[in-house]
């Protein structure tokens, strides 16, 4: 089976205002949700003690609730985790108690009204320092990342077209980060995790669209950037198309029987691979189009004889 | 030829596969409930004490299925849980003080894996259940008590020199810049400049590491000292791994097998504790602090009388270590606040091993006075602890303090003692050494606090186990089906590199024992959908060819060929972005850091390499191909 039988010649640079203007509005409502809703970020960035409890039945919230604001913590969060026996506890960090002790109080106080006796999934607790920490370093980590992608690129290929790379990189990043803003997905360090992932998938696939413009560049002799680009996304198309598609299965796959604990982790590298194939697609290549490449930048120094025919492939 | 690999390549690639079937097989052998037997004493572990376990359990009618002996260890295995924790206590009462007990899931790799090095992969805490702990050391306490000691010192020296001070106190200077002095010190007050500067002369003498700063202000003359820097980064690191040390003995009394105590940044300690499910309990022990103290012992009353319950009056009846009894006076000589340092070495007058003590000044003085009117007399070292527990007392929490004391060394005291002594009359070295670190692990340590805390509970950890392994299974027969029926032929070649694939990755991780966690598994599904993704690079470059009017041998040779760099950049930049996580990440996402990076490389391999070598195999010698099975 083959997706393309002849190739393709679908006029991908001819329609770019058009993706310049969806990319626009994705990021506009991204950037938007950011700034209103914010991220709902979990318990190891703010820091605060979390239990997950898994009761023999249904359990009712409210009086989960009463009993822990007897305890002293009215402002406990109380919900599902996955099934109607389960639930999720989250407390922010308390000043008074020492928070090593939160956890225990709860626990006691819960399965003292339970006749079947409850059963600890887990506890985390985490110091607020350790949460600033925790959030400072994830966010370096992203830049550091960001950083030498970008010095990598520019390195293999050209400046125009790492700034170009970058670009859809950061694009990728803001409308994740926009989609897990805007459905008020738990952000924690795991999705961050993603995050950092997607990065580097995204760019894979960037940087074989790239391979391949600069293959062509240096090949084709008549034609303008438009043009050439074009030729090149026509080429690659299958194989970009086919290596999202089986990223995506898998990652369907551990969406569905991973669990509750590595389900935003999966959404976070979904939402990803699919806005990174576009973005290795569109965003990429219109930068570069759009900063002004051209068959010039990407050849290499080489003294050229009169008329002489030059072998530049890689 | 095209298409016909050397055949140091074909063995190469059926070496990689032998290699890591083997080094990958430890890990579909499951696991026995174990009883782990270890010593903390000078005793260790030997055959004697293997004749005991197996009497204890006989006794006590618990079956098992086996009981070895390596590696100054004791292993007893168990059919079910039920008799591993009822073995448990009977082992751990039989044994007594100086054994460790601890439960373990002691893994059934067969005997001629061990002997390769084979083992299953070491499953991180969140698959596995158990505790994490990360603890925050004040250590600027640490300074602040050795500058508070030196008040004291001070006071007795300038009082013994007869210098008149008007003051002495800790200054502390929040905003200073700088070091040493500049932030904290203590500072002398005098009335003269004279006195000062005796006293300057005098504490330069006796304290040589400190630093000292003469000061002239309105109010009188001022003497500063302080640690310098470097003396403070020492006090700081000492705190910490006195703490890591205090630490470790408390686990061994959990007993946790295979605990992680670990230093983590400039003032912290990670202890995590594989299994444990009781984290109040953990907690409590973790928390507790203990003290020293030096009595006399007495030599002239029956200590046997004395276990019969008539005790003489004046003493206490104490159990020693390492068994039996010994009869002590009431009145303590010194307390273990007033040790600073304590370290093993050699007596330098009869060549043995010896334990060397540093007290500050105040039980410096003390001591001196105590020890001069009691020559030749025994000395003994009690060991005191306090331990919070709380136990459920008829369905309500009852917290209850109890202390622990036990004498774990008496010495002859030769000469009067002051600032540093020595304690000798030890078996050997490694006494010597436990015992300076008994002391060390007693003094104060700096406070500590509990800054993050992650427990997984057993029945999560199997869940995680099995909803990853589930994911692992479904999204690899997902690919499979989709590459076979896409890429027909070739599809199927690249099937049997997935396959390989995986097991290579497992066989990596078991052999550096690299820490499995949940997102690692993650990222072990990640890797299959990527692995994918280098053939079908080559395999569309292969139909790119075909198209092009290329014959279908050139055609697999320029695939190949052509898609390599693109492969290798694209792959390169996935692991920095991994790289970048690990150095960042911590536990669970390290775990996914060291998976990706793992499975980017090895899918290098047998994507490239592996396939290669197959289709070589089924097309490379022909020399007519009417069409490619692509």
């Amino acid at each position: 089976m083959q997706l393309f039988k002849k190739g393709t010649n679908f006029d991908f640079m001819g329609k770019r205002k058009l993706a310049i203007a969806f990319s626009a509005v994705l990021l506009l409502i991204s950037i938007g949700a950011l700034a209103v809703k914010g991220l709902n970020f979990g318990l190891d960035f703010t820091g605060g003690t979390l239990i997950e409890l898994g009761y023999s039945h249904p359990v009712d919230l409210e009086a989960v609730r009463g009993t822990l604001e007897k305890q002293g913590f009215p402002e406990a969060v109380v919900q599902h985790f996955g099934t109607a026996s389960d639930i999720l506890i989250r407390i922010a960090p308390h000043a008074e108690t020492s928070n090593a002790e939160i956890s225990n109080r709860v626990m006691d106080a819960l399965k003292a009204g339970e006749a079947d006796g409850i059963q600890m999934r887990r506890v985390e607790f985490v110091g607020p320092q350790v949460g600033d920490e925790l959030a400072n370093d994830g966010g370096l980590a992203m830049i550091y990342a960001l950083i030498s992608i970008l010095i990598y690129v520019g390195f293999r290929f050209e400046y125009r077209l790492a700034v170009g790379s970058v670009l859809a990189l950061v694009h990728d990043v803001l409308i994740t980060l926009g989609v897990f803003s805007l459905f008020q997905l738990d952000f924690d360090l795991t999705v961050l995790a993603a995050i950092l992932a997607v990065i580097g998938y995204s760019l894979n696939d960037t940087i074989v669209v790239f391979d391949r413009i600069r293959e062509n560049f240096r090949k084709i002799r008549k034609g303008t950037s438009e043009e050439i680009i074009n030729v090149s996304l026509n080429q690659t198309l299958s194989r970009t198309v086919m290596t999202s598609f089986t990223t995506l299965l898998v990652l369907a796959a551990l969406f569905v029987f991973g669990g509750e604990l590595i389900h935003g982790f999966a959404t976070a590298l979904l939402i990803g691979v699919i806005i990174g194939t576009y973005s290795s697609i569109y965003v990429a290549s219109t930068a570069a189009l759009m900063l002004g490449i051209s068959k010039a930048d990407l050849m290499p120094v080489v003294v050229e004889k009169e008329g002489a025919e030059i072998d530049d492939r890689p | 030829m095209l298409n016909q690999y050397p055949a140091w390549k074909y063995l190469l690639v059926i070496l990689v596969l032998l290699v890591s079937t083997v080094y990958a097989l430890p890990n579909l052998y499951g696991e026995d409930p174990a009883l782990q037997v270890t010593s903390t004493r000078t005793a260790g572990v030997d055959v004697t004490t293997q004749d005991k376990v197996q009497k204890l359990l006989k006794g006590a009618g618990i079956r098992y299925d086996s009981i070895s002996l390596a590696n100054d260890q004791l292993l007893v295995r168990f059919p079910d849980t039920e008799a591993q924790l009822a073995a448990k206590d009977v082992v751990k009462k039989g044994l007594g003080r100086g054994y460790v007990v601890a439960l373990n899931l002691a893994p059934r790799t067969p005997d001629w894996l061990v002997s390769l090095g084979a083992a299953p992969m070491y499953l991180g805490l969140d698959l596995r259940g158990g505790v994490h702990f990360l603890m925050e050391v004040d250590v600027d306490a640490a300074v602040k008590q050795a500058e508070e000691r030196y008040i004291g010192d001070f006071r007795g020296l300038l009082r013994e020199n007869k210098v008149r001070y008007a003051r002495v106190a800790r200054y502390e200077n929040q905003h200073a810049e700088g070091d040493g002095l500049a932030r904290s010190g203590v500072e002398i007050k005098f009335k003269t400049a004279e006195a000062r500067d005796r006293a300057e002369a005098l504490i330069n003498d006796e304290y040589r590491d400190l630093e000292l700063k003469a000061e002239d202000r309105a109010d009188g003359y001022y003497l500063l000292a302080g640690l310098s820097e470097k003396e403070r980064r020492e006090v700081r690191k000492l705190a910490l791994k006195q703490n890591i040390t205090t630490l470790r003995n408390r686990v061994n009394e959990l007993g946790v097998a295979e605990p992680v105590i670990q230093q983590q940044g400039e003032n912290r300690i990670v202890v995590q504790l594989p299994g444990v499910q009781d984290t109040a309990r953990a907690k409590e022990i973790l928390g507790a602090t203990a003290t020293l103290e030096f009595r006399l012992a007495d030599e002239t009353h029956d200590v046997q009388e004395a276990l019969r319950g008539r005790v003489p009056p004046g003493l206490k009846l104490y159990p020693q270590r390492d068994g039996g009894y010994v009869l002590l006076k009431n009145r303590v000589m010194l307390t273990g606040d007033y040790i600073v340092d304590a370290s093993s070495g050699i007596d330098q007058q009869s060549g043995g091993p010896a334990v060397f003590i540093t007290l500050d000044g105040k039980g410096a003085s003390i001591f001196s006075k105590v020890t001069g009117e009691n020559i030749k007399k025994l000395m003994a070292v009690v060991f005191i602890e306090n331990k919070t527990e709380t136990r459920m007392v008829d369905g309500k929490p009852v917290k209850t303090r109890h202390t622990v004391a036990e004498v774990i060394n008496v010495a002859r005291i030769q000469d009067q003692l002051s600032k540093r002594f020595q304690i000798t009359g030890l078996d050997s070295t490694k006494e010597a050494h436990n015992l300076a670190l008994l002391l060390r692990a007693g003094a104060l340590a700096a406070p500590i606090e509990i800054v993050e805390e992650r427990t997984i509970g057993p029945s999560l950890g199997q869940d995680n186990i099995d909803q990853g392994l589930l994911s692992v299974i479904i999204g690899f027969v997902l690919v499979l089906v989709f590459m076979a029926l896409w890429y027909r032929g070739f599809g199927l070649v690249a099937n049997l590199a997935l396959a390989l694939n995986l097991v290579v990755i497992v066989a990596v991780l078991s052999m550096l024992q690299a820490t499995l966690t949940l997102p690692g598994i993650a990222g072990i599904v990640l890797t299959v959908g990527m692995a994918v993704d280098a053939n079908v690079l080559i395999f569309e470059r292969i139909r790119e060819e075909l198209r092009n009017g290329v014959s279908p041998q050139t055609a697999i040779n320029a695939g190949y060929e052509k898609a390599f760099s693109t492969i290798a950049d694209a792959n390169i930049t996935t692991l920095i972005a991994a790289v970048i996580l690990f150095g960042f990440g911590t536990g669970p996402i390290k775990g996914f850091a060291i998976t990706l990076s793992i499975g980017i490389l090895t899918s290098m391999f047998t994507a490239i390499m592996g396939t290669r070598a197959v289709i070589n195999l089924m097309y490379g010698g022909r020399r007519r191909i009417d069409k490619l099975s692509i």
